[in-house]
């Protein structure tokens, strides 16, 4: 019988959750690396026991854990990040000049095809590549170089690449975001990169439809339709169906169009989640109301997402990795909160619960379909 | 026999107890301190000073014999109650509260 793993990063600490396909009844185990943040967990496609963690805090720095026992038990493997050549700089908050340094890696991508091959996503941005199972990494210096990066600026969470999309139909091509630089794509295996920003207008920005310079949140692709990309940006949902070549706004009906999470159906390819935020400023939901909306159309027409969520007096926020998806035949979707709550759907956002309701605030989650 | 204490998620990460004992050879000094650490916990690299600069992390001390010796040269000898063993070599983290220790004032939440 199917079952599925819930892998939840937290501000002090990592969980597993597991249920079988019923998903009603929940094992928690955790927290591993307890005190720790723990940006992002995920494991590999092509050995689902095979976990990665990224764990770190402002004293110690960073550390990546693995897993090859499905989060029972962890080693710590390579941590260091060693930007190529000389670094360099990138703009600061007022615009100024500022030195690239290392801080911590937002986001591990396994390979589709090999466990022992993992991309990292850092801050300050820039993406790592192991082929030995996380014990040395290398950058994959070519999108720091493409010469854009004295223009890239941080967001309010650093200036961190935080998306990872690995191609299923072409293993030369790899889409990565970042805070506040926006997307970039390779063709080549990560030699050369290329800005995929075309269509995409913030007024936070000195020309708002510049080459670089976007806070692009998170961005969801599903397997089947690799071309097909949605994002959500600072403000503005938009999607393309180019490979990122050009971008329409399908914000549409949504109450606020700021937000961080989006996600695709498991089997529906034009069915796409996102949590509205009520402002940059104001990183809880509008009207108290926790609602996800669900769009069947790609965009522009969206329907509220209500019942099991609170639906006043709630003033959490729905992080960039915090939402999930599972690939039961009924599409499981979950996220996580700022307040520790971690909330599951079974039946593609139909009717939520959460699963745990006190973890630390929520970073990121992850969901792995068993056999 | 060099005697450490270490922060406690540093001895969860080493897997050790309470004190570390360490025999150095030649002088006793932070960084030799440090590496014959690093050398026997590998786990520990980075972690207390950096991979590249083998610079001390910013929000970590080293206190012994009631002196705060963080901005030392790690060249310089250690006390001698620490090379001796009476004494140890204390690695601290910062009191920071439970801000994000990141930018002064901390930062939000990921933003």
């Amino acid at each position: 019988m199917s079952k599925v793993r819930v892998l939840v990063g937290t501000h002090k600490g990592g969980f597993v959750l597991t249920s079988d396909a019923k998903r009603e009844k929940w094992d928690v185990s955790g927290p591993h690396f307890a005190g720790w943040e723990i940006y992002h967990l995920k494991g590999s496609p092509a050995d689902p026991n095979r976990l990665y963690a990224s764990q770190s805090t402002g004293w110690f720095g960073q550390l990546i854990q693995r897993s090859n026992d499905g989060g029972k038990t962890w080693e710590p493997v390579g941590n260091k990040f060693v930007y190529d050549g000389v670094p360099g700089t990138h703009q600061w908050y007022d615009g100024t000049p500022h030195p690239w340094e290392f801080k911590r890696v937002w986001h591990l991508e396994p390979s589709l095809t090999d466990p022992d091959t993992v991309y990292a996503g850092a801050e300050d941005a820039a993406l790592f590549r192991s082929t030995d199972a996380g014990q040395t990494w290398q950058e994959l210096s070519g999108l720091r170089g493409h010469g854009s990066g004295p223009r890239w600026q941080p967001g309010a969470g650093g200036m961190c690449l935080h998306t990872i999309i690995l191609d299923p139909s072409n293993p030369d091509r790899i889409f990565i975001a970042i805070s506040a630089a926006g997307a970039f794509r390779t063709d080549d295996g990560g030699v050369t990169w290329q800005p995929i920003n075309r269509g995409l207008r913030s007024e936070q920005i000195p020309e708002p439809t510049a080459e670089v310079g976007h806070c692009v949140h998170h961005i969801a692709m599903h397997p089947s339709r690799p071309g097909v990309l949605f994002m959500q940006k600072h403000w503005d949902v938009m999607r393309s169906d180019n490979a990122g070549e050009s971008w329409q706004e399908v914000s549409g009906s949504l109450p606020s169009d700021f937000g961080f999470a989006i996600d695709v159906h498991a089997h529906e390819p034009e069915t796409i989640y996102v949590v509205p935020i009520k402002s940059d400023s104001e990183h809880y939901p509008p009207d108290g109301k926790l609602r996800v909306y669900r769009s069947r159309t790609g965009g522009n027409e969206w329907e509220a997402l209500t019942k099991g969520l609170p639906q006043s007096d709630c003033y959490v926020n729905v992080l960039r990795d915090a939402m999930a998806v599972d690939s039961l035949d009924s599409c499981g979707v979950y996220f996580g909160t700022t307040g520790g709550q971690v909330y599951a759907s079974a039946d593609a956002g139909d009717n939520w619960a959460p699963i745990v309701r006190d973890l630390p605030a929520v970073l990121s989650v992850e969901v792995q379909t068993l056999a | 026999m060099i005697r450490v204490i270490l922060p406690p998620h540093l001895r969860t990460l080493a897997q050790v107890g309470g004190e570390v004992e360490l025999t150095v050879e030649g002088a006793v000094t932070l960084r030799s301190v440090l590496d014959t650490l690093e050398a026997r916990y590998p786990m520990l690299r980075g972690t207390i000073r950096d991979h590249v600069t083998q610079q001390r992390r910013p929000f970590l001390r080293f206190f012994a014999c009631e002196q705060d010796l963080s901005h030392d040269s790690p060249d310089t000898p250690l006390p001698d109650a620490v090379a001796s063993g009476a004494e140890p070599l204390i690695v601290l983290g910062a009191i920071a509260g439970g801000c994000s220790p990141h930018i002064p004032g901390g930062q939000p939440l990921q933003g």
